[in-house]
């Protein structure tokens, strides 16, 4: 019933029964070549055709620096920010594209990061919460917003909410209420914030503080 | 001793301001850390294998292949061949690996066979599951049969609500550690820091101080992380394996959504009679309802109007293999309060009486009469009763109909045990220790305003150290108990240090310790704002000593001292527009009504009833574990089909709280569970006063609103 964003605009939508992890299983030996070829590692040139399925250097452009991990074509950018390089402010929540608590910036444009594999998030701009959240050892003017308006309780889905609010304010940086009400439908919150959600977006669209 | 009462109302400096929560920049900027984004050096990753079936007998089971999988440190079976099986996602096995794919690869490779047996994994019809029902005594008040027939108006019904689970977004699990020097390190996701230590010490077998329990962060509970369960002390097992290696579980979303707990259901054949002038002078039910193989869940009907002069009530626990219930959210009542006040507005409607009146005359009924008339006024006030309220069905032409309705609740929420532990150094820092937890409710925050209150300080000048066994024991975060424990242990702890300090300044002063006072960052004589030191100055005069006092609350004698104390009412309204050719529903307004006590902080206090609120339209509209009758397994144990609102489906929400003098009085009271009770209720009959008919189960889902509107049973 919630609006909801195709998951990870994206790649490849899938019906509940389907096993994730068998079809990206499948795709790391597939589907991912082509990013791969074109991407810049020469580990992955050098096994033209075929990555995996054993673990293959990559490098990941995060926040704006280039970090490097040995993953399994299989693993998800999610896990793999989480688990390999300890970025843990995307969170693994449904794990398959339905909650937004995992939401990153690729490119600048807001993705659930358990929906796409690491391997094809090479040669992209990855944007985490901690890219952005505490700029300049200030709370960015979404966090701000956040704790202004206490659209917070156990935390947990914070960090993706902010991460597409901020997505939605780049694009929509005047909206309507509902606007804000359609444009956050991708994130789910079990505490029940979005009545702060909801005035926090606004406020921070309205560069403002109603301390 | 010193004299631990709140100060008057108007007088309070901190206590009863809406300071911003203490931790929200960190968990907002995605610094705050859970143990779920734990990654410790030479951390091991477990995986749980479970079973497909909801009834069987284990014949054998196979781990050979699975222990010689790459990078695979320990397994763990956990039913051995032999076992019976009672639910679907029982835990059969436990791997740990070097990495999360291949301790989930090598589960895949253990063999198990079964012996599959019969399943019986729904309950919404008593006469399929007899044989699996166990009856309750009946009880009895008063003539049912007589009243019955000197009723004016009878109307019998059947109403359900079903199965939910507690989707705490961070999954329920652990990070541990249990070293050779038998010690283990603990980092659970747990609503209770203080009772998990001994629940672990006691299933591994090893002294409770050899544990220690730590979290600053819990990505939500409500009411299903209160012990370290079979994954945890598993985990703790393969650490030891593992020579001592943290090892990490998390449960998967499809097995969190199906073993970690959940909230019965409830159903209910139900009779009320009343006379024409609208006074209630029957109830009688036959309820029942399943909280999974051991039976359970039993709501308590009829709910707050429990003073129905002619009762009797039936009530079955019907056994299912189904994983076991948790405490959910005030347990209990929402099925209660739905059971209750959905019969109590069909009877209304068959009345032809406006709900409103109608349960305001009956209000005589409730054990707080009073607040629950004024409640429901203001309620009625708030949602434009007069206004927008018309006879059930009477919803005009056109797809859209709008309706109104009511729901009403109860909930205690005293404090529970709870010791601090407060600090003053010489430098003038001040802190307090407690092993509670804050699970977004702002426990931290509303201590921190305890503590600057009592002291004379402001905010930035104390500080608050939760979620460690290191500090002295609080209760679990559960039932609403925290706030009152908490708070009040804290205003004891921060007096009794406090008495010390004015013991060590009393000299320098001129003036005897009880003459002294803190008040606005001094300690000065009671009234004479001239005779006075700085806080740090007063502090230096410990010199090399520190203060360190605790206070407690107990909750034997909370009653007594005042501090925190339990029994509140609460009304909600619900307005929603239905579509009655598509059948969905659309949440308008809600709007909530709630007897609170003393508010710490006004701003975190209503978050709680925004969120209870939206829980609330979660569970009327969208929320239900829906079992397979054939392969006995949740069939949408996902967040793509198990249904949560998103920002868009909550409509506006209104809330009221009764900040008040009277209500200050009180003391402390929790608030996390009554306004999470009433909602559903309102929901419901909002849809039942819009559409002409009742939806008699919950959730309020298209197919179930259309069945009911064309006759079909759901």
């Amino acid at each position: 019933m919630s609006h909801r964003k195709d998951p990870a605009s994206k790649d490849n939508k899938q019906g509940s029964g389907f096993s994730r992890r068998g079809f990206m299983q499948g795709i790391g030996v597939t589907g991912a070549v082509a990013p791969a070829l074109t991407g810049a590692e020469a580990e992955a040139q050098s096994v033209p055709g075929v990555i995996g399925p054993g673990a293959v250097a990559i490098t990941l452009n995060i926040n704006g620096k280039a970090m490097k991990a040995t993953v399994e074509p299989r693993e998800t950018l999610l896990d793999v920010l989480r688990n390999h390089l300890d970025i843990t402010g995307a969170k693994r929540v449904c794990d398959r594209g339905n909650c937004g608590a995992c939401s990153v910036l690729v490119n600048g444009k807001v993705m659930y990061a358990c929906s796409i594999l690491a391997l094809d998030a090479q040669g992209k701009q990855i944007t985490t919460i901690e890219g952005f959240a505490m700029a300049g050892g200030k709370p960015h003017p979404v966090v701000q917003a956040f704790v202004d308006n206490d659209a917070q309780q156990c935390g947990y889905c914070t960090p993706g909410f902010v991460v597409a609010a901020k997505a939605f304010l780049d694009r929509n940086p005047k909206p309507t209420y509902e606007q804000v009400k359609d444009g956050l439908g991708g994130n789910l919150c079990r505490c029940g914030t979005y009545v702060g959600i909801r005035k926090a977006v606004l406020q921070a669209a309205q560069g403002g503080s109603n301390g | 001793m010193a004299d631990y009462k709140w100060p008057e109302m108007s007088k309070r400096k901190v206590m009863g301001t809406s300071p911003k929560r203490l931790d929200g920049i960190e968990k907002a900027s995605g610094r705050a850390k859970y143990n779920s984004d734990l990654n410790k050096p030479g951390m091991l990753h477990a995986v749980l294998l479970v079973s497909p079936h909801a009834h069987a007998k284990v014949r054998s089971i196979d781990t050979s292949a699975a222990e010689k999988h790459p990078g695979v440190t320990g397994l763990r079976v956990i039913a051995p061949a032999g076992t019976e099986i009672q639910w679907a996602g029982w835990e059969i096995a436990a791997v740990a690996a070097t990495t999360e794919l291949a301790a989930r690869d090598a589960a895949g490779k253990i063999k198990v066979e079964y012996d599959v047996l019969e399943h019986v994994v729904r309950e919404n019809d008593l006469r399929k599951v007899k044989t699996r029902a166990k009856a309750a005594g009946e009880q009895l008040e008063g003539d049912p049969e007589k009243a019955a027939k000197e009723a004016d108006v009878v109307l019998e019904g059947y109403y359900g609500i079903p199965t939910l689970t507690h989707c705490c977004l961070e999954s329920h699990g652990q990070v541990v550690a249990w070293t050779p020097d038998n010690k283990v390190e603990f980092n659970p996701s747990t609503q209770s820091v203080t009772s998990i230590r001994a629940d672990m010490a006691r299933a591994l077998s090893v002294p409770a101080a050899n544990v220690h329990v730590h979290q600053d962060h819990v990505g939500g509970g409500f009411g299903s992380k209160f012990q370290p369960d079979r994954w945890g002390v598993e985990s703790a097992q393969l650490s030891k394996m593992a020579g001592g290696k943290p090892v990490k579980l998390f449960l998967e979303r499809s097995s969190e959504l199906v073993i970690a707990g959940c909230r019965p259901s409830g159903f209910a054949r139900i009779k009320v009679a009343a006379k024409k002038d609208g006074s209630v002078t029957l109830w009688e039910s036959e309820g029942w309802a399943s909280g999974g193989v051991g039976g359970g869940g039993s709501a308590p009907i009829p709910y707050v109007f429990t003073k129905v002069p002619n009762r009797r009530q039936q009530h079955s626990a019907v056994s299912l293999n189904t994983a076991p219930i948790r405490a959910w959210r005030a347990p209990n009542h929402q099925q209660a309060a739905y059971l209750t006040c959905a019969p109590l507005d069909d009877l209304a409607a068959k009345l032809k009486m406006d709900p409103l009146e109608f349960f305001i005359k009956n209000a005589n009924l409730t054990p707080r009469q009073e607040t629950y008339e004024r409640q429901l006024r203001k309620a009625g006030e708030m949602a434009e009763w007069k206004k927008l309220w018309h006879p059930r069905g009477d919803s005009g032409k056109g797809a859209i109909k709008r309706g109104l309705g009511i729901g009403v609740h109860t909930w205690g929420g005293a404090g529970h045990d709870s010791t601090c532990r407060c600090t003053i150094h010489p430098d003038g820092t001040v802190e307090v220790e407690l092993g509670s937890q804050d699970l977004g409710t702002g426990t931290r925050t509303i201590i921190a305003q305890v503590l600057a209150e009592s002291l004379g300080l402001k905010l930035n000048e104390v500080r608050v150290k939760i979620g460690d066994t290191n500090y002295p024991p609080s209760g679990t975060s559960g039932g609403s108990t925290t706030v009152g424990g908490v708070s009040t242990s804290t205003r004891k702890a921060a007096l009794n240090a406090l008495d010390k300090l004015f013991a060590e300044v009393a000299g320098a002063l001129g003036a005897p310790a009880d003459q002294l006072e803190a008040v606005d960052g001094k300690i000065q004589v009671k009234g004479n704002a001239a005779k006075s030191l700085t806080w740090k100055a007063a502090c230096q005069k410990l010199g090399v000593k520190t203060i360190s006092e605790t206070g407690a609350n107990v909750p034997s004698q909370a009653a007594k001292e005042g501090l925190n104390t339990g029994g509140v009412g609460g009304v909600q309204i619900a307005d929603v527009s239905v579509d009655v050719e598509t059948g969905v529903v659309r949440m308008n307004r809600l709007v909530a009504v709630q007897d609170c006590g003393n508010i710490i902080n006004p701003r975190t206090a209503e978050s709680q009833v925004y969120g209870a609120c939206i829980m609330s339209i979660c569970g009327a509209l969208m929320e239900e574990r829906i079992l397979d009758e054939v392969t006995g397994r949740v069939l949408n144990a996902d967040f793509d089909t198990y249904k949560l609102a998103g920002i868009k489906d909550i409509g506006e929400i209104l809330v009221h709280l009764e900040v008040d003098e009277q209500n200050y009085k009180r003391g402390v009271i929790g608030l996390g569970e009554p306004p999470a009770v009433g909602g559903t209720a309102a929901i419901a009959n909002a849809v039942a006063n819009a559409i002409g008919v009742r939806v008699p189960v919950v959730p309020m889902t298209p197919m179930n609103v259309l069945n009911a509107l064309s006759g079909r049973k759901s």
